[in-house]
């Protein structure tokens, strides 16, 4: 593998990388034929990020000849060979990436000016490909509005918020803090945002609908293309179902997925290859919160978080389906993304909506009750 | 000025006055070499000489010039004695430190000789401290005897490129390699850190590379990375620095500083070579 990235495009490989660093601790690089890819995922593989480069971004691209190239290495490292990001397009000239599969390293040199030469010899280590599963084109909201608008949003929010609840009508859009049930709702401070239609460049508002997520992460997404100066695109669903925010240009591809609480107040994760399973809900909410409590922290103490083999075939999750059998080996995989607010989420859903006969039925149905049986909407997993 | 109000009978005493409009003069270059908490002042008839030395490998020294200071008065050949650095440094910037263009701290440092403290008097705005710090006896700074004779390799850069080079070395190396060859890569800055390794090649032909003087073999000689890294507040501080190394390996950094007067002081430091174990 050896490409070369010249001018302004080193700037932009190395925010890539920073803002694959707000994600998770490892970066994955792959080198297809479309392209460079850099993907992080969390610890809870609730978020994933990837960002691909394809051939025209570089001035030379050239993919290993006999299969494609993946390694991760800590993300840590590689963010230190672009440590001076301010002074990255003043003083870098070219950046070439290079395997060496001999030695096991990755070799970043940094051609610089007054002939500096920067050379990192990174260990990596050789794994199994990294992917989410996402379909964009089935998301019934589309949204996209200019990085400003969603950085100015998003400074109303403490840095320190966990989750953000994104609510649309045909023609608004709100933006909430997500405040737990069982918080001291007397001390809480509830901010919300109202947007109107017209600030987005696109709005497309299949389903009403509501869906909570976490801030932090987008963040990461945000310096991005703040910094680039490209449009954010939103794709969403119905809660349970991931949001993807997307970062488009000629030459690069930036997909942020996050997962959403659903309905059931169980978070949904993104289909990493390994189906995500959830406990029913069949206890009352305050018994069902310990519970789920006890099975993340389960999950925390013993999972070691599998990595991919295939990139899965399992064809996107069906949209009313809510509820997962629970099955014990998957429980350890699972990790909950909060305690479940349930009853708060509907209570606040219902309140804001002015038409209830737009909603879709399943809210309507989780809104009157409480635990519902699994087996009415369950739909057969496929593995 | 309030401090010329001292009476002549204490002016007499001194052996050792010296005074500055702009204490930053003195504060920014003794900030460069400030290593540990001790320093030793050696102070003859061209100036002050400061050092500091670090588990008897690495010496700092920073010279000031007699000319730097407004009023250098010393009445013995040689006048030396010991302080601890971080109190002379705290009471130096005792006002704080303004950025205030026109507002500087004025200084008068005066020694008695043997076996009294130092007295610093500092004026800014109209208000008036007085700081007495104990000395000690002074140790014998090590000679490294790091004579051009010995001088295998020299090299000359313009220090803006060396920062940017020390600010991002990986911490993570407990050694700093320095190569210096006659041919590729000339002269090189590597680490060995947790994520692999790290090399910064300045070719001889840069515009950064004001000399380059090589002999026929090329030198590589590694130096313990906390030994070093202070090194770089030295080099923030200058235009110009000096590298050489000599036939034991020794290591010399001579830093050109220009203070805020614009005037010329130098800062330098000796380091010597990481010996360990020959592995292959």
């Amino acid at each position: 593998m050896d490409c070369v990235a010249t001018g302004g495009n080193v700037k932009v490989l190395a925010k890539a990388i920073h803002s694959l660093s707000r994600i998770g601790e490892e970066l994955y690089l792959e080198s297809l034929e479309d392209g460079l890819a850099l993907r992080s995922v969390n610890s809870s593989r609730s978020a994933f990020a990837c960002f691909l480069l394809s051939p025209l971004f570089f001035q030379r691209y050239q993919a290993p000849s006999d299969q494609s190239f993946r390694c991760k290495m800590p993300i840590k490292s590689i963010q230190a060979v672009f440590k001076s990001l301010a002074s990255l397009d003043r003083s870098v000239e070219k950046c070439r990436i290079q395997l060496d599969s001999e030695k096991n390293r990755l070799t970043i040199t940094l051609h610089c000016k007054h002939g500096l030469l920067k050379t990192h010899n990174l260990s990596y280590q050789e794994c199994e490909g990294l992917q989410a599963v996402f379909d964009k084109e089935s998301c019934a909201n589309v949204l996209q509005a200019q990085p400003r608008l969603m950085v100015d949003t998003v400074l109303h929010f403490p840095p320190s918020l966990e989750e953000v609840n994104l609510s649309v009508s045909s023609d608004r859009v709100w933006l909430r803090n997500h405040v737990e049930d069982d918080a001291d709702s007397s001390r809480a401070m509830m901010t919300e945002l109202c947007l109107s239609s017209e600030e987005f460049d696109h709005f497309a508002v299949g389903t009403q609908t509501s869906v909570t997520f976490c801030l932090k992460e987008l963040r990461g997404l945000l310096v991005f293309a703040d910094s680039s100066g490209l449009p954010v695109s939103m794709y969403f669903d119905e809660p349970g179902s991931p949001v993807i925010l997307s970062v488009t240009d000629s030459v690069l591809e930036a997909n942020f997925v996050l997962a959403t609480l659903s309905e059931d107040s169980h978070p949904k994760k993104n289909h990493v290859n390994s189906d995500t399973k959830h406990p029913d809900t069949e206890q009352p909410p305050d018994d069902f919160m310990s519970d789920d409590m006890d099975s993340f922290l389960i999950a925390m103490e013993t999972s070691e978080l599998p990595v991919p083999s295939h990139v899965p075939t399992s064809p996107p999750r069906p949209t009313s389906n809510r509820k997962h059998s629970f099955s014990e080996e998957e429980e350890e995989e699972a990790l909950a993304e909060g305690p479940p607010n349930k009853k708060f989420c509907s209570l606040f859903f219902g309140s804001v909506l002015p038409t209830p006969s737009q909603l879709p039925n399943q809210t309507m149905q989780s809104q009157e009750v409480l635990a519902s049986d699994s087996e009415d909407e369950n739909q057969t997993e496929t593995s | 000025m309030p401090l010329s109000t001292q009476s002549q009978a204490d002016a007499d005493q001194y052996i050792l006055i010296a005074s500055l409009d702009n204490a930053r003069n003195l504060s920014n270059i003794l900030k460069a070499i400030s290593l540990r908490d001790h320093a030793i002042f050696n102070a003859t008839q061209n100036g002050l000489k400061v050092t500091v030395e670090d588990s008897k490998c690495l010496q700092a020294n920073a010279f000031i010039q007699a000319e730097i200071f407004q009023e250098y008065i010393i009445k013995e050949d040689a006048v030396g004695f010991q302080v601890n650095l971080t109190v002379l440094l705290d009471c130096l910037t005792i006002f704080g430190g303004s950025t205030v263009p026109g507002v500087c701290t004025a200084l008068r440092m005066c020694y008695n000789g043997y076996g009294y403290p130092l007295t610093l008097f500092l004026e800014e705005g109209g208000v008036v401290t007085v700081c007495k710090i104990n000395t000690q006896e002074p140790e014998e700074p090590i000679d490294f005897d790091f004579c051009s004779t010995n001088v295998t390799n020299k090299v000359i850069l313009q220090s803006e490129s060396l920062k940017e080079a020390f600010s991002e070395l990986d911490m993570t190396s407990e050694v700093l390699q320095i190569t210096m060859s006659p041919s590729h890569p000339y002269f090189r800055l590597s680490t060995f850190g947790n994520s692999g390794n790290a090399h910064y090649d300045y070719p001889k032909d840069s515009d950064m590379m004001e000399l380059f003087h090589c002999t026929s073999e090329a030198s590589t000689c590694k130096y313990k990375m906390s030994l070093l890294k202070p090194s770089t507040k030295a080099l923030a501080l200058s235009c110009k620095v000096s590298v050489r190394t000599d036939s034991r390996g020794f290591l010399s950094l001579q830093y050109l500083v220009r203070n805020d007067d614009g005037q010329i002081c130098f800062v330098e430091y000796y380091c010597c070579p990481d010996e360990e174990v020959e592995e292959e």
